[in-house]
């Protein structure tokens, strides 16, 4: 694509104010989680049982936990831990999920039967249900949080596209292709792939929203990295002991989570709407 | 139709054959020897051979999924040791709790996804619909268990008007039981709603473009006639679809909900049966929350086809 | 003397998009007799489709605004409420739309559609309508209409969809049937019944028509009158004898050196060099001028009005009526 072409789609994705806020996140959570040694105040798993449990102050701005440690300061370590899994799963999940899409779609027949009929039997898992499964059996910690969640991500990726290829396989181009004698593979990589990408880009914003909350479910019922790891779910987890007496515990991580998967999804949406204009929504 | 309902049928039993060897894969997978666990720190070597073979470890991988099976297929899902109980009768108390838990979430999801996804329809690029969806963006992306953690702070401690926990069942105490579920509907129902305005919404605008619609305009129909009467129906076949595929993930966040509100159901069934290698019951769990899955994603194919002429008629 | 059923008088209509105002069709100005059938003809984008959705109010605005008259009986359309303009729509004033399946409700059955026009508009029971519904189905030619009314869209040919649609729109006698493009999606063979069938119930029922099209035979056929759109503007107006022998503007000479003719000696085919200019790039002065083989420096400056000629004929031409070849290419 020429440069005005990129320009023309920047300016459309612009006027899509949700989507520039999802971005506006997305990039925040990216510099807290880079910069996250310079810009946190204290060490997030410093404890100070001078401090327990106190509201927001002028030292604490978010106030401590159950132990003394910052709550500002946690929660920017744990746009980390969100952003590692939530990417590092997505990606792996993209890498075999589309490249079984595209083998799928584009051989058809058997090969894509069985696939198919595979994705399905692992689709018809609830996630979360699957997730701890492929824990319990694999064991708990960040590693493999990653790759659980990588795995129920792959079944999203490899249908949408399975569903573009079907289409893309019949336009002219690829059968001139195949005519001028190109082989199969080049074929899949150099000639369909580049034209089914805008919905997997899409696809992948939103499955890292979906990890990212799947991870802080895992962390929530205590699968997820062990504690004295900041991360939101479990912070959550913890605060919900004290909801009455010092309700920020829970409330603060639950409000950076709930940023950042709200403005994931409309960077998702922002995505579809610009690259898609076919889907109104 | 007779032929696509076979179809549909026997897709179905293929997805859940290759779900089940899955799912026994899976726990066959998960370290840790059930047998030591039952029987504790000291055993005779005969008395393990003994409880091995009583639980069919000691015949191959292959005879064990068959006789698995087998035992599936006739109510039979094992004993458990550590409760003392069969796992059936587990598996059907945990049910129950969980079913009611969808329904109520269904009931309040559709109660809310619907007029708001139809207004926001209509009055399209207006407060009402950019309300709509904000409301469904922030129900649809927020955790479900922190949801619940703030339902239970704002509604149940600090107004004191619901309780925060437990599950009563509805012929037991038709009151308190839809009491008792309330909050946790209202959670798990605010996120289905949230996945099913939009669609909803985006659907109805697709139908409303169509050139039937303006045909019918031209011919006089009335405005709330042309929405409820000719679109409605058009529009409500991906609908339903949609909410056939979001039923893992209703269950996914039930697991959690059920954490969150205690509800003895599937989810926390499971997830104990896990941490505690009882394989038995993980097996029985998530089979059963399979087939939920999957009977229901048969039923929204078969509504589909019902409301599709397309499919119905040919 | 014959009644005018439509008077419309300078309709312009624009549209908001993202980068401005844009107008689609400008100052259009036209009238419909009592049972005449008059042809609107222009290229695709010329705005013969939009003109005709704008008589019923059919276009969504916002984003489009429409302005003008559009006098049916003396009564302004454009100033009706919406409860007013449903009692015309498919009573008065009916239309019928280029692609047939897709313009009945997929999930309701054929009959049901036609009865639902007739119920709104006619009095009487269901019951006396229902079989009035399929009288009109045979009438326009559906076999075992009592069977078919009972079928769903999508098991009738493309063929038979428009004789419904063409059912449902003479089903309460209209004043007006405007008809865009119904035969473009259609096979040639049906296009020929369909038109006929077209023919048969304006002299029938004494129904005038608006015809819109892109096909120069087709209204060669149907036409008592002709209107040739492009870019927005009325170019030209005539009787049909008048439009096919004896046109007097650029653009409508150049559109029937188009056309093949069998009753000469083959020639090259005629064409118009260049394309019709996009809703943003309109030319300065006559909105021709750049493809016109007779342009003149006023053309390039001075936008040319309507220019009477004979017999309610005239052309937006500076140079209409001077004498120069007819056919130029």
């Amino acid at each position: 694509m020429k440069s005005t072409e990129y320009g023309r789609l920047w300016r459309r994705f612009r006027r899509n104010k949700g989507a520039v806020f999802g971005l506006g996140v997305f990039v925040a959570i990216v510099v807290m989680a880079l910069c996250a040694d310079f810009i946190a105040p204290y060490n997030p798993l410093e404890q100070n049982y001078a401090r327990l449990m106190e509201g927001p102050s002028v030292d604490h701005w978010l106030g401590t936990d159950s132990f003394g440690r910052d709550m500002l300061s946690r929660i920017i370590y744990g746009a980390r831990i969100a952003l590692i899994v939530g990417i590092l799963a997505v990606l792996l999940a993209m890498v075999i999920g589309v490249t079984l899409g595209l083998i799928s779609g584009y051989y058809g027949g058997i090969i894509d039967s069985v696939i198919m009929r595979v994705m399905d039997g692992v689709f018809a898992f609830p996630i979360l249900i699957l997730a701890i499964a492929l824990m319990a059996v694999m064991g708990f910690g960040v590693r493999n949080v990653i790759i659980a969640v990588a795995v129920v991500s792959i079944a999203p990726f490899a249908r949408v596209t399975r569903g573009d290829v079907l289409a893309v396989r019949e336009e002219p181009y690829i059968e001139a292709a195949r005519l001028a004698g190109i082989r199969n593979t080049a074929v899949i990589f150099r000639h369909v792939l580049p034209n089914v990408l805008a919905p997997i880009i899409v696809q992948g914003a939103l499955r890292v929203s979906a990890a990212i909350i799947t991870e802080a479910g895992l962390s929530f019922l205590g699968l997820g990295p062990p504690p004295p790891t900041p991360v939101w779910g479990s912070m959550i987890a913890e605060g919900r002991n004290f909801i009455v007496m010092a309700p920020h515990i829970s409330t603060f991580p639950g409000i950076a989570l709930m940023i950042t998967v709200v403005g994931l999804n409309l960077l998702g949406d922002g995505l579809r709407d610009t690259l898609d204009p076919k889907l109104k929504i | 139709m007779t032929a696509f309902i076979l179809r549909r049928i026997g897709q179905t039993v293929i997805v859940l054959l290759i779900a089940s060897v899955i799912v026994f894969a899976l726990m066959r997978m998960i370290p840790g020897d059930p047998v030591q666990i039952i029987m504790g720190s000291e055993y005779s070597r005969e008395a393990e051979a003994q409880l091995r073979k009583q639980l069919g470890l000691d015949r191959s991988i292959m005879a064990q999924y068959v006789i698995w099976i087998g035992n599936v297929l006739q109510g039979e899902f094992g004993y458990s040791y550590l409760n003392h109980e069969r796992v059936s009768v587990l598996l059907w108390d945990a049910f129950l709790p969980t079913l009611f838990l969808v329904i109520g979430t269904t009931i309040v999801g559709l109660l809310i996804a619907l007029p708001s996804g139809i207004i926001a329809a209509i009055k399209r690029d207006t407060a009402w619909d950019y309300g709509s969806m904000g409301f469904a963006i922030v129900g649809y992306s927020m955790p479900s268990f922190w949801k619940g953690i703030l339902l239970i702070w704002i509604f149940g401690v600090y107004l004191r008007w619901f309780p925060t926990m437990g599950y009563v069942h509805p012929w037991d105490n038709l009151a308190e039981s839809v009491w008792k579920l309330t909050l946790p509907s209202i959670t798990l129902g605010t996120f289905f709603s949230g996945l099913v305005a939009r669609i909803t919404r985006s659907s109805l605008l697709e139908v409303l473009d169509q050139d039937f619609i303006k045909a019918a305009r031209a011919r006089g129909v009335r405005p709330a006639t042309l929405v409820y009467k000719h679109a409605l129906q058009n529009a409500l076949i991906p609908v339903v679809t949609v909410i056939g595929l979001q039923f893992g993930t209703l269950l996914g966040g039930a697991v959690l909900t059920e954490t969150v509100f205690t509800i003895p159901g599937m989810g926390r069934l499971t997830v104990a049966a896990i941490l505690n290698r009882e394989y038995q019951i993980v097996q029985g769990a998530v089979l059963l929350g399979v087939v939920f899955v999957v009977v229901v994603n048969l039923i929204v194919d078969l509504t589909y086809a019902f409301l599709n002429p397309k499919i119905r008629v040919h | 003397m014959t009644e005018t059923i439509l008077d419309i008088r300078n309709l312009s209509i624009d549209f908001h998009g993202d980068e401005g105002v844009v107008r689609a069709v400008d100052e259009v100005s036209f009238t419909i007799q009592r049972g005449e059938i008059l042809g609107l003809v222009g290229e695709s984008g010329a705005g013969k489709t939009l003109t005709s959705e704008a008589i019923l109010r059919l276009i969504r605005c916002p984003p489009g605004r429409i302005t003008g008259e559009i006098l049916y009986r003396g009564r302004n359309l454009l100033q009706l409420g919406e409860a007013e303009l449903a009692d015309i729509r498919g009573k008065e004033i009916a239309m019928i739309f280029q692609n047939p399946i897709p313009s009945l409700n997929p999930v309701f059955r054929v009959g049901e559609q036609v009865l639902e026009t007739m119920a709104l508009h006619l009095p009487g029971r269901r019951r006396t309508l229902r079989q009035k519904a399929i009288d009109i189905l045979t009438r326009v030619g559906i076999p075992s209409a009592e069977r078919r009314a009972q079928d769903y869209p999508h098991q009738f040919s493309g063929g038979m969809c428009q004789r419904a649609m063409i059912g449902m729109g003479i089903a309460c006698a209209p004043s007006l049937l405007i008809a865009d493009e119904p035969t473009t999606a259609l096979d040639v063979t049906i296009q020929a019944q369909i038109l006929a069938l077209i023919r048969r119930l304006a002299a029938e029922l004494g129904m005038a028509v608006l015809l819109v099209s892109h096909d120069l035979g087709i209204i060669s056929q149907m036409c008592h009158r002709v209107i040739v759109m492009y870019a927005g503007k009325i170019v030209e107006e005539a009787p049909m004898a008048t439009i096919f022998h004896a046109p007097e503007h650029p653009y409508t000479r150049g559109l029937m050196a188009c056309i093949p003719r069998l009753d000469e000696a083959p020639a090259r085919l005629g064409s118009i060099a260049g394309v019709m200019p996009g809703l943003r790039d309109i030319p300065s002065g006559c909105r021709f001028h750049p493809r016109c083989p007779i342009a003149n420096s006023r053309c390039v400056v001075e936008e040319p009005e309507p220019r009477p000629l004979t017999n309610r004929h005239w052309a937006a031409c500076h140079l209409a009526g001077s004498n120069f070849s007819p056919r130029s290419s």
